[in-house]
């Protein structure tokens, strides 16, 4: 670490977090209980598509009940919800009212809502609510979608497109004209449900005299809550405080202004009294974003011998029936990630943006990325298999090499670093490469009914989600900056404030890790202020693999002005010119003289004290930062994947997975290994387990947790995890993202064992989820339907 | 309304409670015992887990009214001052990430831990497959409840 003595970063920390966690002391959003709150609670179409006359009147009369109100009751007091990212001039963005007032446009858009006493009054009185629900027809596939006389979800429009987009990189027609390998597949991304364990849960207490809001939320994002409460209901900033308290996880999903914010903040308003709203996982199932749902068609031209000529992308991606935050964005996030790690002349970019009647969609771990890695990845397998090299060679022959970094790759960005040979040797070695290959080799000769595939996934990806210009460039609304203050206290503790919002993440250990190593202070002596617009009012949350990447970045910035302060505090006190102290250990010692030093603590009170400063000196030792970061960071790895698949039942079961990760200069191994299991967790469960299924009516069939079934401790594996560590060159402390490396890489990695698996019976692909019965069609498809 | 006796981590209480109301509503909101959440309503996720008379239970997978005269215990009353060595091995081998799980996972492991004394990586796998976490990808959990086995045993 530049600069810094290293004690603490590099070390497995066990975290501050788990203290309160472990013992049930937590403060998620709904265990918090304030005298005189009612609750709200929502009722939902259960059509997918239909003009609505909604009544809610006679729940005012039952028990318990405050208020009810329709969306037309509320349609003066509830703004559109935002969509902070306009991907092309002339993208469609259809209004979206919390609460429907003409038209439900999905299974799960609400159109009324009571206020009660109690949860459970406030759900009984929803029975009273009188609904017309007219049907319209129904549109759920994109392409269907976007064919002519297809059913507008949003009539108005008069089109299902939200928007076009196109970029072509070098000359892609004359790197696929004379090419002599050329091939085309189509990848379907199916859509997902992010699942996060906490239920989303907004409670807002009003101060009606004052006109001041104090908003909870279980949110990755209390800033942007903060900003769009004030720019939607004309609440001046100054007067809304947005708390994330505990947050129970959100992989993108809570990375969102929803309805139900925008709803309970007005009802607070309208009701002065407290207002809280939790959701049941039934409705986080329908209402809460939904990530990935694309369609690829993806065309590779190769030399002879798999060196790569140029690829063509060209993607239908699933809005759902409305725009959230990031909705449109999202698949443009990996637009120049199709790449991946290889060389090549040229490529071609397209995207189509479709309206359907399904719920919306927005970030899901990775955002982008996973979609973009999937294909490049699975791509590579498709070349070797058809050149007939071994797919890890087929990725030497392409990628970039150590020695050629920072690399400019084909779609305008540049890689800061990395060692693509480092992390596959290691990865090679620890899965017994050449051994598994010769199992394979000996059941498919025996032919054995369990085949064994070996899956590879040599990724990269892009975190940190900035500079701030680039995102302009790109039509979001927002920047890429993030501030940290880093405060000495007069008895000699710190306290950083962060504007980054962890929700699982850890950073209240990571960060008391880098102020310990700059300031030379016991871990234990750092506490980290986070999540509360009151406490920490500049900051632009946790998305994106950001919050180290940037948001450490300006902790440790940030710091670094505390501990030149203290130099300049203790040259006086000691009378010395700042040139002849040395820090070490936390203090500033005059060098050559013994004795002649002062603690940073000493330097605290006195700072604190100011009874002796030098001329101009400011008194505390207290420093802001705002990083604007130089350009993002590329995390990348090589992962390993075994499979057995049984060709009779086609069951798929890991019996082996390697993951070697470099994600630069690693803080806290501990944390990073958490963040890579978790991440290969939810990958693996794209690849193997999880899809959001709708009927042709378009009601979600997999609408709880035993019918989406996300993995449990029975379904997974224990994963083998190495690093290799080259520090990133874009920030001073060399670190990398990590919160969705796991996620992006494991899914090609997971697939590409499948079918590897199956091909020798003719199988050249498998559509995610890879489950039995998937697994099963497919060879039965290849083998003419004659299995 | 019902009126029902249950011992919640030590603590005597009667309250009347309408029949409906779920034991993990009659915690959370009758006796204030928010440590233990609510992941789903459809008793997939065994976020809610606790013990009554030492078993094992969803707690939004029974009435309140059927938990008169039980002994319930949650993640708040496991501990007595000292942390149990689930959850000490929970924080040594960072088995939790944003920690909603967490409780209802120490629970059911606790339960576990009385079944099987020295349990295999597949039995604590298929012994917790009932609780849904969403962070950690479970390696972490399997390897604390290992430890705090060997804990146990040690300590027994």
């Amino acid at each position: 670490m530049t600069a810094t003595q290293a004690r603490e970063v590099g070390t497995a920390r066990r975290r501050k977090e788990d203290a309160h966690l472990i013992t049930g002391q937590t403060t998620w959003t709904d265990n918090i209980q304030l005298p005189g709150t009612v609750h709200a609670a929502l009722l939902r179409s259960p059509m997918a598509h239909a003009r609505v006359r909604v009544d809610a009147s006679a729940a005012r009369d039952e028990p318990g009940v405050v208020a009810a109100y329709s969306g037309a009751d509320l349609a003066d007091e509830l703004a559109g919800l935002p969509s902070a990212w306009q991907v092309t001039p002339d993208w469609v963005a259809p209004e979206h009212r919390p609460l429907a007032t003409d038209e439900v446009r999905y299974a799960g858009d609400a159109v009324a809502v009571v206020v009660a006493d109690t949860r459970a009054h406030a759900v009984d009185a929803l029975d009273a609510i009188e609904v017309d629900y007219e049907p319209l027809p129904v549109v759920l596939d994109m392409e269907q979608a976007m064919a002519d006389g297809a059913p507008l979800v949003h009539g108005d429009a008069g089109t299902n497109v939200c928007f076009r987009y196109a970029d072509t990189f070098g000359d892609v027609d004359a790197a696929f004209a004379d090419a002599p390998v050329r091939i085309s597949r189509r990848f379907v991304q199916q859509r997902l449900v992010p699942c996060a364990m906490e239920p989303r849960s907004v409670l807002v207490a009003p101060v009606p005299a004052a006109g001041e809001y104090t908003v909870w939320s279980a949110t990755q994002i209390p800033h942007f809550v903060r900003l769009f409460l004030a720019m939607l209901s004309g609440v001046p900033e100054s007067r809304i405080r947005v708390i994330a308290p505990d947050v129970g996880g959100g992989f993108g999903s809570k990375l969102d202004i929803y309805a139900e914010e925008l709803l309970t903040f007005a009802l607070a308003r309208k009701l002065g009294r407290p207002v809280k709203w939790t959701e049941t996982r039934s409705e986080a199932f329908q209402a809460t974003i939904h990530g990935r749902d694309q369609i690829q068609d993806l065309e590779l031209a190769a030399d002879a011998d798999g060196r790569i000529r140029g690829l063509k992308v060209d993607l239908l991606a699933d809005m759902g029936a409305y725009l959230q935050l990031l909705t449109p964005a999202i698949p443009l996030l990996g637009r120049a990630m199709f790449p991946g790690i290889y060389k090549m002349d040229a490529y071609r970019f397209g995207c189509t943006g479709v309206f359907t009647d399904k719920t919306p969609t927005d970030a899901y771990r990775g955002a982008g990325r996973p979609e973009a890695t999937f294909a490049i990845e699975r791509m590579l397998d498709e070349l070797a298999a058809e050149l007939n090299v071994d797919p890890l060679e087929m990725r030497r022959r392409n990628w970039i090499r150590h020695d050629e970094f920072p690399y400019a790759q084909i779609a305008g960005l540049t890689y800061d670093s990395g060692n693509y040979e480092a992390a596959t040797a290691r990865a090679t070695e620890l899965f017994d490469y050449d051994g598994m290959r010769a199992e394979q080799a000996r059941r498919r000769e025996a032919h054995d009914p369990v085949q064994l595939g070996i899956g590879i996934s040599t990724y990269t990806e892009m975190c940190g989600l900035a500079p701030s210009r680039w995102l302009g460039e790109r039509g979001y609304a927002g920047g890429g900056w993030e501030a940290a203050t880093v405060r000495l206290l007069p008895t000699g503790k710190v306290e950083a404030v962060v504007g980054t919002s962890p929700h699982g993440q850890g950073h209240v250990t990571t960060f008391s890790q880098i102020v310990a190593d700059t300031l030379g202070v016991p871990f234990d002596d750092v506490e980290v202020v986070h999540g509360d617009t009151a406490a920490a009012p500049a900051g632009l949350d946790t998305y994106g693999s950001r919050s180290l990447a940037v948001g450490g970045v300006a902790v440790w910035r940030a710091a670094q002005r505390v501990r030149d302060k203290a130099r300049t505090l203790a040259a006086h006190l000691l009378e010395v010119s700042e040139d002849d102290l040395e820090f070490s250990g936390g203090s500033f010692a005059v060098r050559g003289t013994p004795g002649a030093s002062k603690s940073v603590q000493e330097l605290a009170f006195a700072a604190f004290a100011a009874h002796s400063m030098p001329d101009g000196f400011e008194p505390t030792l207290s420093a802001d930062f705002v990083l604007e970061p130089d350009d993002f960071s590329f995390p990348h790895g090589t992962h390993l994947c075994a499979v057995e698949v049984d060709t009779e039942t086609g069951r798929v079961t890991i019996r082996r997975y390697v993951a070697v990760d470099d994600v630069g200069t690693v803080v806290n191994p501990m944390i990073v290994e958490g963040q890579v299991h978790g991440g290969l967790a939810q990958g693996i469960a794209q690849a193997l387990h999880e899809a959001a299924v709708y009927d042709a009516d378009g009601n979600l069939t997999t609408g709880t947790m035993v019918d989406y079934t996300p993995p449990s401790a029975a379904d997974l594996p224990s994963f083998t995890l190495d690093r290799t560590e080259t520090p990133s060159t874009t920030n001073p402390l060399g670190v990398k993202g990590v919160g969705e490396a796991g996620t992006i890489a494991s899914t090609p990695a997971v697939v590409n064992a499948v079918v590897d698996a199956l091909r020798p019976f003719g199988v050249r692909d498998v559509p995610m989820p890879c489950t039995p019965e998937h697994v099963w069609r497919a060879l039965h498809d290849a083998q003419g339907g004659a299995a | 309304m019902t009126r029902i006796s249950v011992t919640v981590d030590g603590v005597d209480a009667v309250d009347e409670v309408e029949p409906r109301t779920l034991l993990v509503q009659y915690l959370r909101e009758n006796r204030g015992r928010t440590g233990t959440p609510v992941g789903c309503d459809t008793s997939n996720c065994g976020a809610c887990t606790v013990l009554v008379d030492g078993r094992a239970v969803k707690s939004c997978a029974m009435l309140a009214v059927q938990a008169d005269g039980a002994e319930v215990t949650t993640i708040q009353g496991l501990s007595d001052g000292e942390l149990h060595p689930v959850q000490r091995a929970f924080h040594e081998r960072h088995a939790l990430q944003c920690g909603y799980c967490t409780p209802g996972m120490i629970m059911a492991a606790v339960d576990l831990l009385g079944e099987v004394d020295d349990p295999t990586e597949q039995q604590v796998r298929e012994g917790l497959e009932g609780n849904l976490c969403r962070c950690t990808g479970y390696q972490n959990i399997v390897t604390a409840v290992q430890d705090a086995a060997a804990t146990m045993r040690g300590a027994s």
